[in-house]
């Protein structure tokens, strides 16, 4: 349980990290807050030539609101966000998520910009990504572009991310007025990785009927997706309850094959998917308010 | 093999000097390098909470962070909880309360209550459910423990009265 010998770099800016990368190539792996990369080391899951820590880079650690979002700096850590009141007050949802994953003494260490890069599928950040559509700045050798979190998640542990990009910011829109959301899982532990989670917004108009939804769902196959099928059953309707528990079914049956592991069956993750859809359908209609 | 790296750190008030290869954790570099092997290491992969020291203040997993990252940082180990020999207020609530049994937890868990109660003098259950969350004893079955959490915010509190009326009394 010890890393493989590696080279470590530790840039002062994103632009020296970018040319490590190109020089490292597809051996160079980027270190943010390394609650993730450093067990995949120990075990040697990992076993890059080059380390590319990012601690030192100036001006990656910050939460700002501008445009219509919070703009948060890659580096940023978990427990950063999860103190934020600008956070707590403009986007509860990323709030809410955050105080579920892991631990303080890991939410110290872990960022924003490690979780989102790393993609693991039963991850908060991720889901937190697409469901509210946030945007990731990344810089490259080319400089900088944003790619929508739909584009960004692509598979097992995969990203949009080129190999000499560096993530250097999540834009997450604020939550507008009237806006219900949600965000639940089902884990072993408090702490743990979830089984299976989902994450819900809505706006309704008049008549309580449903203007727009959005429901992802995480743990259930390789990266988080959205449950398309289940937002159409809503849009136009009264969320009654007779309706979100046919959305939770719907999510459901519209699956592929979850993932059996030794922490859940691919039958009892589609049975969470159901039951989370329509708990989190219902906690988000609690708070949406027409008009 | 590459390149070794001179870091310079305070643990626990003293300052050190080190020359680490880049692959060595922080948790193995104070056991090994300095002697200091009060912070254990169970899973070495972050889930045990045995190894977490702080680290400028903050509770960290000492086994996922390289030795090189604590260059210029102030560490506190559970080395650096007693004055003089006489045990921090935490130390004694986990005596009084049984706390602990087999003692390969408890370094992680002093220090996770530290931050705590420096964060929070007085924690609510959840606030202290959370911080504990990302500890594993295997011995207490951790209803002792909660109770020395509460304990030591008690002792806490005492000492910081007692302190605030001798500084009003002088």
């Amino acid at each position: 349980m010890k890393p493989a010998p590696f080279e470590y770099f530790d840039p002062g800016t994103v632009e020296e990290a970018v040319s490590l990368l190109r020089e490292h190539g597809e051996e160079a792996k980027i270190l943010a807050g390394g609650q993730s990369l450093m067990p995949l080391l120990h075990m040697r899951m990992a076993r890059p030539e080059a380390l590319i820590d990012l601690s030192k880079v100036a001006g990656l650690e910050y939460i700002r609101e501008t445009d219509g979002a919070l703009a948060i700096g890659a580096m940023t850590t978990k427990r950063a966000v999860e103190r934020s009141p600008l956070v707590h007050t403009r986007q509860p949802l990323l709030h809410a998520a955050t105080r579920l994953i892991a631990h303080p003494q890991i939410r110290n260490r872990g960022t924003v910009g490690g979780s989102m890069a790393h993609a693991d599928p039963a991850a908060e950040y991720p889901a937190v990504a697409l469901v509210l559509d946030a945007e990731l700045r990344a810089v490259g050798p080319d400089g900088e572009r944003a790619i929508r979190a739909g584009d960004f998640f692509q598979g097992y542990l995969g990203t949009a991310l080129e190999p000499a990009e560096v993530l250097i910011e999540v834009r997450f829109p604020v939550l507008m007025n009237g806006m219900g959301w949600a965000f639940q899982e089902v884990s072993r532990r408090h702490g743990d990785f979830a089984m299976t989670g989902a994450a819900v917004t809505l706006t309704v108009g008049d008549a309580a009927s449903c203007r727009e939804a959005r429901i992802v769902l995480f743990g259930v196959g390789p990266a988080p997706i959205r449950a398309r099928g289940a937002e159409q059953l809503l849009v136009g309707e009264a969320l009654g309850e007779e309706l979100l528990e046919r959305a939770g079914r719907k999510a459901s049956e519209d699956l592929d094959e979850p993932l059996t592991d030794v922490h859940a069956s691919a039958d009892y993750r589609r049975h969470l998917a159901e039951v989370l859809t329509r708990r989190t359908l219902t906690e988000a209609a609690g708070r949406a308010s027409g008009g | 093999m590459p390149k070794a790296r001179t870091i310079h750190l305070t643990v626990n008030g003293v300052t050190h000097e080190g020359v680490v290869e880049p692959r060595l954790t922080l948790a193995d570099f104070l056991r090994g390098e300095l002697g200091l092997v009060g912070t254990h290491v169970g899973c070495e992969h972050g889930v045990c909470g045995a190894c977490t020291v702080l680290l400028n203040g903050k509770t960290v997993r000492a086994c996922l962070m390289l030795a090189v990252q604590a260059d210029g940082a102030e560490l506190t180990t559970v080395e650096g909880l007693d004055e003089d020999g006489r045990l921090h207020p935490i130390q004694e609530a986990f005596l009084e309360e049984h706390g602990l049994q087999c003692g390969f937890c408890t370094p992680g868990f002093l220090l996770t209550v530290y931050e705590l109660l420096e964060d929070s003098p007085e924690p609510s259950e959840d606030e202290i459910m959370d911080a504990l969350g990302g500890q594993i004893c295997r011995c207490t079955g951790y209803q002792p423990i909660l109770a020395a959490v509460r304990l030591a915010a008690a002792k806490l509190q005492q000492a910081r009265a007692a302190g605030a009326g001798q500084q009003a009394q002088a």
